[in-house]
């Protein structure tokens, strides 16, 4: 037998959310144990599943296990924990790569034509060790800025970078920084946004689970530069994984002197709390998030006076995204033209999306600001699953729109969504296609809306409720003619008049879908008919009679008992019984029920 | 001195004055719910939106400070457009009671929606319904009729310093309550019942006892203590039938439990309306006259017979200074003792 | 009750929390909000009990009755909801008896919740059961591990 040089080996499993549910514990376990019951050596690191989707892998073809060995690198997709043996069998002892289980063609496509600038170390630093970071170039950026650098330089820079807010609104940091800076305060702070309320949006939590060090190391140059001696990083409650690694990562800043007093003996003292969100949409929003720092209801106050200027408990606050400041050390590490060399004219550098929905490779990707919308979908994406037809891409969450598939020629920046109604947002990007209804998608949003509505203000409190009523009478075929444009004079009077973001954006979901699916809005209301076939009341099951076997499937699976028939015989449905769960669709392995 | 147009008015107001009350300074009408101008400024009712030149929505004039050259427009056809849904929407999660309702004549919501014609409604939908009633003493609190002002909340922690009642749960659902929606239990003094612009606050005890339209108002000092409260009674066939006060009192429009609600005893039949003289311990009714030459004729026996240091007077803090003052006045320099005291110091 | 709200009034001042983080702090060690301890804090603290009632029930966290000793949660995230999330949901209520608006069973063996995105999409519908992760879900898995809930006892 060959004896492979072991201390170089490297195995790195997939242990984010996405990898832990495919069984990436277990995997780790069973190789930490036979490597060992071998006596082979071997840095088992624990990677952050999902940044690792973003760089070098994708959650849905989880568990990824990367083997390196000598430095050649095979990259396992699906690995169960009985795969573990053969793999160190042949790959580990022998040193040929099981080459059936490794990732293939459209697993490399997915990152050629992505740029990583905020993902660059996630998935290949170990988000629990500091040491991990600093061996990639972590905190220089920081020790650079507190010795050798002004405040002023280094509001100039990121000024200069034309880095714009990655939270929604797009606001330049370095402006936003120096308007901070020059309101004289006897206290100021510095917030990070990690509340990432969009519902389909995972890319804040990725930075942090897979880098929380270049987050702590943005958050500290933006506080040298607004001069805030304290921080908060406002994060969900629903991500643990998230908080403990930056629990964990904050006490090994502060054993380095990156944080607390007196960092790195320059003589500025800054230091980071967390702050735990209970569960509310709205507390994203600014004034919102900082009376929920304060422990208060998350309702929004109208501005001005802005945050900058009147903040955390009075004093001028700058509220940043994650991924915002997760930029920050790059952009000081390589040079402000370094990163406006990506992008457009207006959106400078890159951005992370979550590329979800009908996609085959669904993830996290970062792409230069500027891209086609068509590379995202199909050389980055895959195309659609299933060899469907794409119908849409819904961007930026409830606050954004769809874009339909006929634009998908549109590049991907700040003012070319914003153009054809829709927005960058956070980065959720979820591809839509012919199977899922305009209509019911838009009163998914709505839903969504409506409920996290704080309940300050009319047009948002009563405004959402009437419209998600409207659209839930058109998808129950009780649309009244007049209802679209009722829809389209309640939406514009709630963005105009709403207090805040979430209510000034809800309703564009339904306005875009209006814009750009009107038929089939028209279709349920006149037609009492959904073409996508997915609203329940406008749907009858039959069975088509020349394709039924009479197998009896669907007759076992219906809940309601409306299936009748013998075996062997064709069945029927009786719709006066049927409840239109759509079960007996779905069992049929004859495609013999009809649904329409 | 900040300058600025509205309406093409030019209007001076000091640097941090609000378009809303740099309006109303120059006597321009601009509606309001949520908005009082003791209490901190809100945001919630969103009618008092206008059109600020070079601002590209509609912004709330209760909340934006003024700003040089601003150039503001108050009734737009679009924001008149807006205001209108704003109303149609509040009504349409509103009982619409107003045939029976306490607050009718009375009320902010019913007063805009005659002013902008809201008689159809294009939004029908779910209404907040609620069963449970109140059972505190004082206050009937009907929160169908609560349009989420936030006014009640705003008074009680920022006037009254009490804190009973919070805004809870969120959105559509939102109420105002007590914790754990518990009766409200509390100072009962009523300014919650004072500033809510429509008939979820009203007092129990004025319940179906006459319109605003019967009502006659006279202004008065409360008789409970010598704070002195300006009150208004609200009378109608000579019977008190509610207690409001204005802002332009000494106590600047907010009253005390006693002060709103302890009125019931000016019309009950339990007062004496003429003296009483006990003899042989039964109370017999008397004439003034009667009366006063017997306190007279017996303190002066008393006086003349023990000295005036036999007597002593006692005071009532339902009297007003001016009669607390009367009163010793008359002690020292009629009886001409020094014994005299007063309630409020025991 | 006592020692436990002291315990955590203690920490409360140490982190310099605030109301939001002590009622974290109840609901980690009681599961839920109860009623007394709300007085208890309202009083100790100063601060009414009406703001501790309007932040409860702002926040979708909070939980002012316990809970079943199972917790389902479905993803309702727009990956999990255009991969079919509500049938999920739907489902599970029938299986459980439920109805609409109601998420605990009447032997408090399980709870439903929703969740808006777990940052799971890939592997979407994603429901967690008990703390773990499942994704790809169908009714039918659904309904494999509401089975296994109720008859084995529970794991760990
Ligand atoms: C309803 C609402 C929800 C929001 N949610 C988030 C969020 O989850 N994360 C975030 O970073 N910004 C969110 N924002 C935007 C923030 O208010 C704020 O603009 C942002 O954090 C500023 O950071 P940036 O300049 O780095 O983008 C939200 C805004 C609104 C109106
Ligand atoms: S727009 Fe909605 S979330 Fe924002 S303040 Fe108004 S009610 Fe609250
Ligand atoms: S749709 Fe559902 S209820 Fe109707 S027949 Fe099929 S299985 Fe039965
Ligand atoms: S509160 Fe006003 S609008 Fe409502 S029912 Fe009473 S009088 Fe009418
Ligand atoms: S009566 Fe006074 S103390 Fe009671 S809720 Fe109203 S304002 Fe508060
Ligand atoms: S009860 Fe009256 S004052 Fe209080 S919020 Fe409701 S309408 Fe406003
Ligand atoms: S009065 Fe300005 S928003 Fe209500
Ligand atoms: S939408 Fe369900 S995990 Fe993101």
């Amino acid at each position: 037998m060959r004896d492979p040089v072991k201390s170089n080996l490297t195995i790195r499993v997939c242990m984010g959310t996405g990898g832990i549910a495919a069984g990436g514990v277990e995997v780790m376990a069973v190789f930490a144990d036979r490597l060992a019951g071998r006596g082979i050596r071997a840095d088992i690191r624990k990677h952050c599943s999902i940044h690792k989707v973003g760089c070098r892998g994708l959650c849905a073809k989880d568990v990824l296990v990367d083997v390196i060995l000598n430095g050649d690198k095979t990259t396992y997709q699906f690995i169960k924990p009985d795969m573990v043996e053969r793999i160190i069998e042949e790959h580990v002892v022998g040193g040929n790569p099981v080459l059936e289980w490794a990732v293939g063609e459209d697993y490399h496509q997915f990152h050629d034509k992505q740029v990583k600038v905020v993902l660059s170390d996630c998935g290949n630093i170990n988000p629990e060790e500091i040491d991990s970071y600093i061996s990639v170039g972590g905190y220089n950026a920081l020790e650079r800025v507190i010795k050798k650098m002004t405040p002023a330089e280094t509001i100039a820079l990121i000024k200069k970078s034309g880095l714009r807010g990655r939270g929604g609104a797009g606001f330049p940091t370095g402006v936003k920084w120096e308007i901070c800076r020059s309101v004289e305060a006897s206290r100021k702070y510095i917030i990070c946004n990690a509340d990432e309320g969009d519902p389909g949006a995972f890319m804040d939590r990725s930075v942090i689970e897979g880098n929380p060090h270049a987050v702590i190391e943005g958050m500290t140059v933006g506080a040298s530069a607004i001069g805030a001696d304290k921080g908060y990083v406002y994060i969900r409650a629903e991500y643990p994984l998230a908080v403990e690694r930056l629990k964990n990562a904050l006490k090994q800043a502060r054993e380095r002197s990156f944080l607390g007093k007196n960092i790195l003996g320059s003589g500025f003292s800054f230091d980071i709390r967390i702050k735990l969100g209970a569960g509310a949409f709205v507390c994203g929003e600014e004034t919102a998030l900082i009376a929920s720092i304060e422990g208060l209801r998350g309702m929004p106050r109208a501005k001005p006076p802005f945050p900058v200027h009147k903040g955390l408990w009075g004093q001028p606050t700058v509220i940043n995204n994650v991924e915002t400041l997760a930029n920050i050390p790059y952009i000081i590490r390589n040079g402000a033209e370094w990163y406006a060399s990506y992008g457009t004219e207006k959106s400078k550098g890159t951005k992370v999306f979550a590329l979800t929905g009908k996609i085959r490779n669904s993830g996290l990707i970062e792409v230069p600001m500027g891209i086609p919308l068509r590379e995202i979908i199909y050389d980055i994406g895959g195309g659609i699953e299933n060899n469907r037809k794409i119908k849409a891409v819904q961007t930026g969450g409830p606050s954004g729109g769809c874009i339909p598939a006929e634009l998908l020629d549109i590049t991907v920046d700040f003012e070319s969504l914003a153009r054809v109604g829709s927005i960058v947002g956070s980065g959720g990007m979820v591809v839509l296609d012919e199977t899922d209804c305009m209509v019911n998608i838009a009163k998914f949003f709505l839903q969504f809306t409506q409920s996290e509505s704080c309940g300050k203000c009319v047009p948002c409190r009563i405004g959402t409720k009437r419209l998600l009523e409207i659209l839930e009478r058109v998808t129950e075929g009780k649309g009244r003619l007049g209802d679209i444009e009722l829809l389209e004079s309640l939406a514009n009077d709630i963005k105009a008049t709403s207090l805040c973001g979430l209510g000034q954006t809800a309703p564009n979901p339904v306005l875009s879908t209006i814009k750009y699916f009107r038929d089939e809005f028209e279709a349920h209301i006149t037609k009492k008919k959904c073409p996508a076939g997915v609203c329940r009341d406008l749907l009858s099951f039959v069975v088509l009679k020349d394709f039924c076997k009479g197998c009896g499937a669907c007759k076992r699976v219906c809940p309601a008992g409306a299936v009748t028939g013998e075996r062997k015989q064709v069945h029927v449905i009786d719709p006066e019984v049927c409840v239109k769960c759509g079960a007996c669709y779905d069992a049929c392995k004859f495609k013999a029920i009809g649904k329409g | 001195m900040i300058h600025l147009t509205i309406n093409g008015l030019p209007v001076s107001v000091p640097e941090g004055t609000t378009i809303l009350d740099a309006a109303r300074s120059a006597d321009i009408p601009i509606p309001t719910l949520c908005h009082h101008p003791k209490l901190t400024p809100y945001g919630g009712c969103r009618l008092c939106i206008v059109e600020v030149k070079g601002i590209n929505r509609p912004v709330t004039s209760c909340t934006t400070p003024v700003a040089a050259d601003m150039e503001v427009a108050t009734t737009t056809p679009a924001i008149e457009g807006m205001r209108k849904t704003i109303l149609e929407l509040i009504l349409s999660d509103h009982p619409n009671d107003c045939m029976v309702c306490e607050k009718a004549g009375d009320c902010a919501l019913q007063e805009l929606a005659y002013f902008y014609g809201v008689r159809e409604n294009r939004f029908d939908g779910e209404r907040r319904c609620y069963a449970g009633k109140d059972r505190n003493p004082f206050i009937d609190r009907d929160m169908e009729k609560c349009i989420l002002c936030g006014k009640c909340v705003r008074v009680c922690e920022e006037v009254q310093g009490v804190g009973a009642i919070d805004i809870a749960y969120r959105g559509f659902n939102a109420k105002i309550c007590p914790p754990f929606e518990k009766d409200l239990s509390c100072e009962f003094c009523g300014q919650c019942v004072s500033v809510c612009p429509t008939g979820a606050l009203t007092g129990k005890a004025w319940t179906q006892r006459g319109r605003q339209k019967d009502i006659k108002e006279v202004d008065t000092i409360c008789p409970y203590c010598g704070c002195g409260c300006g009150i208004t009674l609200h009378v109608r066939r000579n019977e008190i039938v509610r207690v409001s006060s204005r802002e332009e009192t000494i106590n600047e429009g907010w009253l005390c439990p006693k002060g709103r609600f302890g009125y019931t005893f000016v019309n009950s039949p339990e007062r004496l309306h003429v003296p009483l003289i006990k003899e042989k311990g039964v109370f017999r009714e008397a004439g003034w006259d009667e009366a006063m030459s017997l306190i007279v004729s017996k303190l002066g026996k008393i006086k003349k017979k023990y000295g005036p240091d036999a007597i002593g007077g006692l005071a009532s803090a339902r009297c007003t200074n001016e009669e607390n003052y009367l009163f010793q006045k008359f002690m020292r320099a009629v009886i001409g003792t020094n014994n005299i005291d007063h309630c409020a110091r025991l | 009750m006592e020692k436990i709200l002291e315990k955590i009034y203690q920490a409360f001042i140490d982190n310099e929390g605030n109301i939001i983080s002590l009622l974290q702090d109840i609901q980690d060690e009681f599961g839920y909000i109860p009623e007394p301890s709300v007085y208890w804090f309202s009083k100790r603290l100063d601060v009414p009990a009406s703001r501790f009632f309007g932040i409860t029930t702002f926040y979708a966290q909070f939980h002012l009755a316990p809970r079943g000793k199972n917790i389902i949660t479905t993803c309702c995230g727009t990956a999990c909801h255009v991969k079919g999330s509500e049938r999920l949901i739907t489902g599970l209520a029938r299986e459980l008896d439920l109805a609409e608006g109601e998420h605990t069973t009447d032997d408090r063996e399980f709870t439903i919740e929703k969740v808006n995105c777990v940052g799971a999409c890939s592997i979407a519908p994603v429901v967690i059961i008990n703390n773990k992760i499942f994704g790809k879900m169908s009714s039918d898995s659904l309904t494999k591990e509401v089975k296994n809930l109720r008859e084995g006892p529970r794991e760990k």
